[in-house]
Order: structure tokens, then sequence, then C-alpha cells
């Protein structure tokens, strides 16, 4: 190459670089095979993370003095609908907690009765996908032994949390909150229907009666105002088919980051 | 035995200067995916920091005490402003900070600006699907570019700056002051700032920003929750994070201003093809 050529060469590469900076963008992010080698991406990172940190590793847990004054309440603080607020007046002395499914004996439980169920209590780091962080004490149910209770099939891969709130109203009903974690993690030590938080009965903005806690995931996953609990083989047919309110926008299945 | 490979490479040019080949195919790539990797990575971190723009310190958010918060208040028009505050001082940004003009020339309330995020309209969810991808490329494209270094010895002899070096950097930094540059047979390697630059970037604060990256993660800390520890913490590392940052853009900002002092086309050439030329007057 001449000088001559390379320099037209090299102003070309630079004029076409910031072209493709300023007027790309749009066109890259809204591209469907860009979008499906950023989903690639996420199972490394899912598959990294669980290959990384396996079945048991346990989320750090914090002295008393760490537990925040200002723990924040995002999504729903309050859910605006009849049946919920009904149980709320009544102190949720008839709300039942359904566990079913793939399932051998189906549980309905009182809050009573899930107080009663092998529990823990935890003070742990809940780190929200906004970025915040705040720390609580949290007592509840572990989740592995009520889904042994009702004898889970060995089909089973994911459980479900249906919740009370709705977040967006629609037709369809896809506005209802709702999760779903895999097996391995429902029987994580730390995995929780929590019914306390910081040694009182679990507050309205933080999901009462009961939450789930999922301590190695990132706030959204931790589905509040749950009301079913149901094992499941895929979360294809459910809500918009990406395992949760917020994975049907856009969030990633796993938070583990 | 690397100066007598570049020499042996050396083409000598019709008007008496002489053409180096000063950066490997290697280095060239990796520079190049390198940067467009930061560039993406800063432009979707704007995009998370958007969903919370308050930085901290400590292991969880004190509400009432960010250190850095970005926000926006409405005045008794009903027009909105934008405001940066960091420690005891604030700042109206309105129009870049707080509150900008979206494409229709409407105020919109958002940290940054569109212009600033990938995706440029609000959309954690895409936001975070880019960091994380970009941050595996980054990785990925610095264990290509750096283990050839450091088992090959392209750092030692390249990157490393010299004990004389070192003994001479105030002269350097005078030198670089005036932007007086090397030529002829001194400009075949890295001076002395440039070498320290280069290595604070790829040993010090590249680094940083994986390990307070990584911090970050609810699952990683279950099972390296050292890193948080020493770090001081999850939200610091979030605020090392950004201030990490920060400082790479600085850099890039120093780097682009030498690029340019130092003349623009040789240096664009040299990391693009390789050839670096250097004037034959001051050659011994
Ligand atoms: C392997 C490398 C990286 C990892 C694992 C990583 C991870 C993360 C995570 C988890 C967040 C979310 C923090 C939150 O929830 O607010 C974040 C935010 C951010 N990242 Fe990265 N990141 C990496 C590299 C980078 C690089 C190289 C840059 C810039 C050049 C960058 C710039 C940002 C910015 C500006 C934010 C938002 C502000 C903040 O939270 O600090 N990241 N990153
Ligand atoms: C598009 C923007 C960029 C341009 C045009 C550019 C240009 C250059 C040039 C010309 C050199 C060689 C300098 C010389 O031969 O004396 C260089 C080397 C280098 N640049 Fe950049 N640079 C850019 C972006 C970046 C970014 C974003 C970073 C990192 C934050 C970076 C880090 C480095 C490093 C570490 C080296 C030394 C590499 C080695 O020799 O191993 N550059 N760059």
């Amino acid at each position: 190459m001449s000088p001559v050529h390379r320099r037209a060469w090299l102003t070309g590469a630079l004029t076409s670089a910031a072209g493709l900076a300023l007027g790309g963008c749009d066109r890259l992010t809204s591209d469907p095979r860009v979008n499906s080698a950023l989903e690639a991406g996420e199972i490394i990172t899912r598959q990294a993370q669980r290959g990384l940190v396996g079945r048991t590793a346990l989320a750090r847990e914090y002295p008393a003095s760490a537990i925040s004054a200002d723990f924040r309440a995002n999504g729903t603080t309050n859910p605006d609908n009849e049946v919920y607020q009904q149980h709320l007046a009544q102190g949720f002395e008839d709300w039942r907690l359904e566990i079913g499914g793939l399932v051998d004996r189906p549980l309905s439980l009182s809050l009573a009765e899930l107080r009663g169920a092998p529990s823990r209590t935890q003070i742990t780091r809940h780190d929200c996908v906004e970025g915040w962080s705040s720390i609580g004490k949290w007592r509840g149910a572990l989740l592995g032994p009520l889904l042994d209770r009702a004898g889970l099939k060995p089909e089973a891969r994911f459980i479900a949390f249906f919740c009370a709130d709705t977040l967006e109203l629609t037709f369809d009903g896809s506005g209802d909150y709702y999760e779903t974690i895999d097996v391995m993690d429902a029987y994580h030590p730390q995995t929780l229907l929590a019914y306390e938080m910081n040694d009182r009965p679990l507050p309205v903005a933080h999901g009462a009666p009961v939450r789930l806690r999922l301590e190695r995931q990132l706030g959204y996953k931790m589905a509040k105002y749950v009301m079913r609990v149901e094992a499941i083989r895929s979360f294809a047919d459910l809500g918009r088919g990406q395992g949760g309110y917020w994975e049907d926008r856009g969030y990633q299945w796993y938070a583990g980051i | 035995m690397g100066r007598r490979r570049v020499k042996k490479i050396d083409r000598p040019l019709p008007d008496g200067r002489v053409a180096i080949y000063r950066h490997p195919l290697l280095v060239r790539l990796s520079h190049a995916v390198n940067a467009l990797c930061l560039l993406a990575l800063l432009l979707s971190g704007l995009q998370i920091l958007n969903a919370h723009p308050a930085l901290y310190w400590g292991e969880a958010s004190r509400f009432d005490r960010p250190f850095a918060a970005i926000t926006q208040t409405t005045d008794a028009a009903g027009d909105l402003h934008g405001r940066l505050q960091v420690g005891g001082m604030e700042f109206d940004t309105t129009g870049l900070l707080g509150a900008s003009r979206d494409t229709s020339g409407a105020m919109q309330p958002a940290a940054f600006p569109g212009w600033l995020t990938l995706p440029a309209q609000h959309d954690l969810g895409a936001g975070r699907q880019w960091h994380f991808f970009m941050a595996w490329l980054l990785v990925a494209n610095g264990a290509i570019y750096g283990l050839p270094g450091l088992v090959g010895g392209r750092f030692r002899r390249v990157l490393l700056p010299r004990i004389a070096e070192l003994r001479g950097i105030g002269r350097a930094i005078g030198d670089h002051m005036r932007l007086r540059f090397a030529h002829g047979e001194d400009a075949r390697a890295y001076n002395v700032l440039q070498k320290l630059a280069y290595v604070a970037v790829i040993f010090g604060l590249l680094p940083l920003m994986v390990m307070t990256g990584l911090a970050m993660s609810p699952a990683m800390d279950a099972r390296l929750p050292f890193l948080s520890e020493v770090l001081g913490g999850r939200q610091t590392a979030r605020s090392l994070h950004f201030l990490t940052a920060l400082s790479l853009v600085a850099f890039f900002v120093l780097h682009m201003v030498m690029v340019l002092a130092a003349g623009p086309l040789n240096e664009l050439r040299s990391i693009l093809t390789g050839w670096f030329v250097i004037g034959r007057k001051d050659r011994r």
C-alpha cells in the first residue's frame, strides 16, 4: 500500500466507525441476531455462576447491628385487589398457602401451620436489580422440607410462585406477579417462605403474609404476597413464557448478578 | 532478541525516514476489541446506574446518605431541573444529568441522557444483558492479549519501566507537559510515563473493574465473600466500580490528547497497521 492509499483507507475506516457508533446504535440494539447473541451470553453467565458457586454455598449472614433501618420496598407495596384486602383486614385468618402441581400430596397451609413448619432465621443482604442493598432479618419456613412433605414428583424441575399482586393491568392477566426458581435453588438451605421480618410479622410493603427469600439472587426473584406454590416441569406456558413477571419484560431468569 | 527482530523488519522510506513495525497483530486486534468493549460497558453501565443513580459506602445503602446522587426537581413553573450532589456540594446539571431533552426536544427525567446509555431508551434488562455480554468479551480478550504478554516476555520488554527510566521521570514529566516527544531511535519504545499509564490500566484499573463487578454479584458473594469484604462491602464495591470506570474515562481522554499531540496519523497508523514512522534526522 502506498502512503496515500493507506491514508485514504484510514480515513475511511475512521469515518465508518464513527458512523456506525452514532447511527447504528438503535438498529444494533433491536436486531434479533444481536439479541440472540446476548441471550447466549446470558446462558454462559448462568452456567458459569452455577458451576462456580455450587449447590449449597451460603449467602453471607450479618450481625444484628448491621440491620438496615431504612429497608426499601419496591414493586407493589399494597396489592389493591379485593381478595387480598379482605385477607389483610382479617389478619390472614382464612388465608391458605396452596402447595400443588407435580406433588403427591397437595398441601393447604394456614399461617399458623406454616409457622409450625421447620424454620430458619437469617440476617442477609437484599440486593435490588436497581443497584441498592438493604440488610434485614428474616424468619420463615424452609421451602425444601415443605416440598418433601408434599412429595415432589421426580419430573418437577421448577417451583412457581403465584402472587396476590398485579403490577400491570392487562386483559390476559399477564401483569400478575409470578416467579419461578429451579428445584436446586428451592432446596438451598437459606431458601425460605418468610413470614417475619426484623422480628415482626412481615409488613404489607414487604409482602405480607409470606414472601420468598432466595438469598443468592436479586430482589425481583423474591416474590412477595405468595398465594400458591406449584411444582412444574416447564414455565413456557406461564405468563409470557420467560419464567417471571420481570423476566417477561426482559430481565434475566437467573439473577445471580 | 526483540530488538534484533524489530530491526530486521525496519523499512527505509524514500524520503529518508524509517517505518518500524511497532505493534504486533495480536496487540492491535485486542486493543481494538478492548476499546469497543469498554465503550459498550460504559454506556450499558450508565443505563444500569440510571435505575438508581445514587452511590453509597459500606455494605448496605443508607438512603438518606448517598455520597453522590443525581436527582431532579420540578420548579413552581412546572419545569424540570437536574441536580448532581457529590459530598456536600450541589450542582445544577439541567440538560445533561438529572433532566435532559429527548429526541423530540422535551425535557425528560433521567440521570444520564439517552445518548450516553445503551440502549438509548430506558431498559434496565437490556442494559444488563449488554453489560454482562461485553464483560465476558472483555475478560476473554484480556486473556488473549495478556497471556502471550506475560509468557512471551513482551510485557517485561515493552511495558515495564526500567530503573534508569524511573530515575529520569522528572524530566519526562517536564517534556510531556511541553508536549515534546521523542524522535528517531528514542521513539522506538514507549516513554516512561506512557509505560506507567499502560501498566496502571492493564494491571490496575481493568482488573479492579472485574473484581468490583464480581463483588456485586449475590451469587458470587456466596462463593467468594472476601471479594466484597476486602473492598469494604457491596455498596463500596459498586461505588468503586463507578469511580474506576471514571478513571478509565480520564485515562482515555489523556490517551487521546497524547495521540493528537504526538502526531495522530502516525499514531493511528501504528495501532491499526502496526507501522510507525520515525524521523531520520536524530537517528544515531
Ligand atoms: C468483568 C467486568 C465487569 C463486571 C462483572 C461488571 C459488573 C457490573 C454490575 C454487576 C453492575 C451493576 C451494579 C448495580 O447494580 O448498580 C455494573 C454496573 C456498572 N458498570 Fe460494570 N462490570 C464490569 C466491567 C465494567 C467496565 C469495564 C466498565 C466501564 C468501562 C463498567 C462500567 C459500569 C458502570 C458505569 C456501571 C453503573 C454504575 C455502578 O453500578 O457502578 N463495568 N457492572
Ligand atoms: C478509539 C480509541 C483509541 C485509540 C485511537 C487509541 C490509540 C492508541 C495508540 C496509537 C497506541 C500506541 C501508542 C504508541 O505506539 O505510542 C495505543 C496503545 C495503547 N492503548 Fe489505546 N487507543 C484507544 C483506546 C484505548 C482505550 C479505551 C484504552 C483502555 C482504557 C487503551 C489502552 C491502551 C494501552 C494499554 C496501550 C498499550 C498497549 C500495548 O502496547 O500493549 N486505548 N492506543
